[in-house]
C-alpha cells in the first residue's frame, strides 16, 4: 500500500466512524427544527426523550420479552404519545407567550425524566445487546472493517432523515406543515386545524429522538444522562446548520459528526470541543448559520 | 430608592445581621453566594431580556481560579476571590461578544454551548483536578490580617460580599444605562432608532454579569473550600435560572427569594438523591405554566410598589 493510503487510511476510518456519532446529530437536530419550524419552541427535552426512548427499549426486552426490532417501532410510539400529552396539556398553553417559556417549561421536564429515571434505575447505565441479526461479521469497506451495527446505524439514520425530508417537502401533508409554519392563520381559515398538527408535530419529533434512542441503546449504554450530553452538542449543531432548513440540519449533523472523527484522529483532547468551537467560528463568520434564514 | 424597596432592603439587612445568631452559617452564606449567583443572572434576563443558559462556565471558572490561586498560589481570599471574578470578567466578555451575535432562542443555546465547552475543558484542564476538584482550598486571612477559618468571622466577609455585590446592581439597573438597558429589552429597534447601540450595552451587561456571577462563585470556593466540576457544569446554569424564575425575572429580590427557597429545599431533600432533581423539574413547570411573575413579582403585583 502506498503512503498516501497509509496517511489516509485512519483519517477515512474515524471519519465513517464518525458518521455514527452523526447519524444521531442529524437524526436529533431534525427533529428539532421540526418541532421549532411548526410550534417555534426550542424542545430541551428532546435530549431526554432520546435517552427516554432507549430506556422503553430495555423495559420492553427485560419485561415484555419484545426484543430490539419490536423497540424499535413501539418505543417511538409510546414516548411519542407521552410528547402528544405534552403537548396537549402543557406547550399548547405557552403559544402566546415569549418563546423563552417553551425552552424553560421543557427544561424542567427534561429535569423530571431525567431524575425519574435516575430513581428508577440508578445513574450507571444497563447494558442492551447489539441485537441477534448484526451478530455477523464486519462489513469490510476496503479501508476498514465497520461492526455491522454501525454500519446499520448510518444506513437506517439517512433512510429515516429522507425519508422526513420527502414527507415533508414532497408530500401533501408536508405542504400543510409548511403553509402553517408560513402562516397558520390562513391555514387554519382554509379549514385545516392547525392545533392538530401542531401536536402531531410535536409527537413526530420526540418519536423521531425515541427511535435515535433506541438506535443508540446497543452502542452507548442505556443510561439517564445519555441524552443531556447529546442535547447540548444538538444545540451546537443546530446553531451551525441554522433551524431554517430541514435539509441543512440532516447535513449538518453528518458533517459534524465526521469532523468530531477526525479530530479523534489529529488531536483527541479536542473531539469533545471541536463542536463548539466550530460553533463559535460560524457566528463571527455566518452568524445566521449555515443554512439558516436571518 | 423607593419605600418599598427600602424597607426589603432593610429587612434584607436585619436578615442577615440576625441569620448567624439562629441559623448554621454555613448554610447561609450558601444561599448568600447563590442569591449573588441568581442576581447577576437576572442581570441579564431580568433587564436586558437576555436568557443565558451557561451562566455555570462564570460562576464555576470563578470557583476554579479562586480555589486555585488560594491554595497553589497562597493568595489571600480577598485577592482571590478577585481573580475568579477577573476569569469570569475575561470569559464573559469573549463569550458575550460572540452570543449577542444571535437573538431569542439562539442567544440560549449559543451559550449553553459555550459553556458546556469549559465544562469540557474543565474534566481535561490538570489544574482543575478532574473528578477530584480542587479540595482543601485554605480560607486564609483577609487582607492577611483577619483568620477567617471560624465560620462565624467568614460569615461577615460573605455578607459584606454579597451586599456589595448587591447595591452595585442595584446602581447598574437603577442607572441611565439600566435604563437603555430595559429599552432594548422592551423594544430593541426602537432602542436603535433612538441612537442607542445596543450591541455594546448587551455586552456590557453581560461582561458585568459574568463578573458578579464569578465573584459569586469564587466566594463559594472559598467558604467550601472546594471546587469542582458541578460548579461548572449545566445543571448549575439551570439553577440561576429556577431561583431567578422562581423568586420574579426582573426584580431586584426576586433572585435573592428563590436562591433561599432553592438552596433550602436542596438541604432538606439532600437525603432523597435525584428527587431533589425532580422536584426543581417539577418547580420549573409549575413556575411557567402558572406563576410566571414569581414570589417578588406576585407580590409587587399586590401591593403594586417596586420591589
Amino acid at each position: 500500500m502506498s503512503d498516501f493510503w497509509y496517511d489516509l487510511e485512519p483519517f477515512l476510518q474515524q471519519g465513517t466512524l464518525g458518521l455514527v456519532n452523526g447519524a444521531f446529530y442529524a437524526i436529533l437536530s431534525l427533529g428539532l427544527a421540526v418541532i421549532f419550524g411548526m410550534l417555534n419552541v426550542v424542545n430541551f427535552a428532546h435530549g431526554a426523550q432520546f435517552m427516554l426512548g432507549a430506556f422503553v427499549a430495555w423495559m420492553l426486552l427485560n419485561w415484555a420479552g419484545i426484543g430490539y426490532w419490536g423497540a424499535l417501532i413501539l418505543a417511538p410510539l409510546v414516548v411519542g404519545l407521552l410528547g402528544v400529552v405534552i403537548e396537549r396539556t402543557m406547550i399548547a398553553r405557552l403559544y402566546k407567550l415569549d418563546h423563552l417559556y417553551g425552552l424553560l417549561l421543557t427544561f424542567g421536564l427534561a429535569l423530571i425524566i431525567e431524575g425519574t429515571m435516575r430513581n428508577a434505575f440508578g445513574s450507571s447505565g444497563l447494558p442492551y445487546q447489539v441485537p441477534e441479526a448484526f451478530r455477523i461479521p464486519p462489513v469490510d469497506l476496503g479501508y476498514m472493517l465497520m461492526p455491522a451495527y454501525r454500519f446499520w446505524i448510518v444506513v437506517v439514520s439517512l433512510i429515516v432523515c429522507l425519508g422526513t425530508w420527502y414527507a415533508i417537502e414532497k408530500t401533501k401533508l408536508g405542504s400543510y406543515l409548511r403553509a402553517a409554519v408560513e402562516n397558520p392563520k390562513l391555514v387554519q381559515a382554509f379549514g385545516i386545524n392547525v392545533p392538530l398538527m401542531m401536536t402531531a408535530t410535536y409527537g413526530a419529533g420526540v418519536a423521531l429522538a425515541a427511535f435515535a434512542g433506541v438506535l443508540a441503546a446497543p452502542v452507548y449504554s442505556v443510561n439517564p444522562a445519555m441524552g443531556a450530553n447529546f442535547i447540548i452538542i444538538v444545540f451546537a449543531v443546530v446553531v451551525i446548520g441554522g433551524m431554517g432548513s430541514i435539509l441543512g440540519s440532516i447535513v449538518t449533523g453528518y458533517i459534524l459528526g465526521v469532523i468530531e472523527g477526525f479530530t479523534r484522529v489529529y488531536y483527541p483532547e479536542a473531539s469533545a470541543t471541536v463542536v463548539f468551537v466550530i460553533m463559535a467560528i460560524v457566528l463571527l463568520v455566518r452568524p445566521t448559520g449555515l443554512f439558516g434564514r436571518a | 430608592m423607593p419605600r418599598s424597596q427600602a424597607v426589603a432592603l432593610a429587612l434584607l439587612v436585619a436578615f442577615i445581621a440576625a441569620a448567624p445568631f439562629f441559623l448554621f452559617p454555613v448554610y447561609v452564606m450558601k444561599v448568600l453566594c447563590f442569591a449573588l449567583y441568581a442576581c447577576a443572572f437576572n442581570l441579564l434576563l431580568g433587564y436586558a431580556g437576555l436568557l443565558s443558559f451557561g451562566h455555570a462556565a462564570y460562576f464555576g471558572m470563578g470557583s476554579y481560579l479562586s480555589a486555585h490561586a488560594a491554595k497553589v498560589w497562597g493568595l489571600t481570599p480577598e485577592l482571590a476571590i478577585i481573580t475568579g471574578g477577573l476569569t469570569a470578567t475575561v470569559l464573559g466578555a469573549a463569550f458575550g461578544w460572540l452570543a449577542i451575535r444571535r437573538q431569542g432562542i439562539y442567544f440560549a443555546m449559543i451559550t449553553l454551548a459555550l459553556a458546556q465547552m469549559v465544562y469540557f475543558f474543565c474534566v481535561q484542564a490538570p489544574f482543575t483536578g478532574g473528578e477530584d476538584g480542587i479540595q482543601a482550598v485554605p480560607r486564609g486571612a483577609l487582607f492577611g490580617v483577619l483568620d477567617l477559618t471560624p465560620d462565624f468571622t467568614l460569615y461577615w466577609v460573605v455578607a459584606a460580599i454579597f451586599l456589595a455585590g448587591f447595591l452595585f446592581l442595584y446602581r447598574v439597573v437603577h442607572s441611565p444605562f439600566g435604563q437603555v438597558l430595559k429599552a432594548i429589552r422592551d423594544n430593541e429597534p426602537r432602542a436603535i432608532s433612538l441612537g442607542y447601540r445596543s450591541d455594546d450595552y448587551k455586552l456590557l451587561a453581560f461582561v458585568l454579569s459574568a463578573a458578579i456571577a464569578g465573584i459569586a462563585g469564587g466566594t463559594k470556593a472559598i467558604v467550601f473550600q472546594i471546587a469542582t466540576l458541578t460548579d461548572v457544569n449545566w445543571p448549575m446554569s439551570g439553577e440561576a435560572v429556577l431561583m431567578t424564575l422562581l423568586g420574579g425575572i426582573g426584580t431586584m429580590f426576586g433572585p435573592v427569594v428563590g436562591a433561599f427557597i432553592i438552596v433550602t429545599l436542596q438541604a432538606e431533600l439532600a437525603q432523597f438523591g435525584a428527587w431533589v432533581t425532580v422536584i426543581q423539574g417539577v418547580i420549573f413547570v409549575a413556575c411557567v405554566l402558572a406563576f410566571r411573575r414569581g414570589v417578588i413579582g406576585e407580590l409587587q403585583q399586590a401591593i403594586r410598589r417596586p420591589l
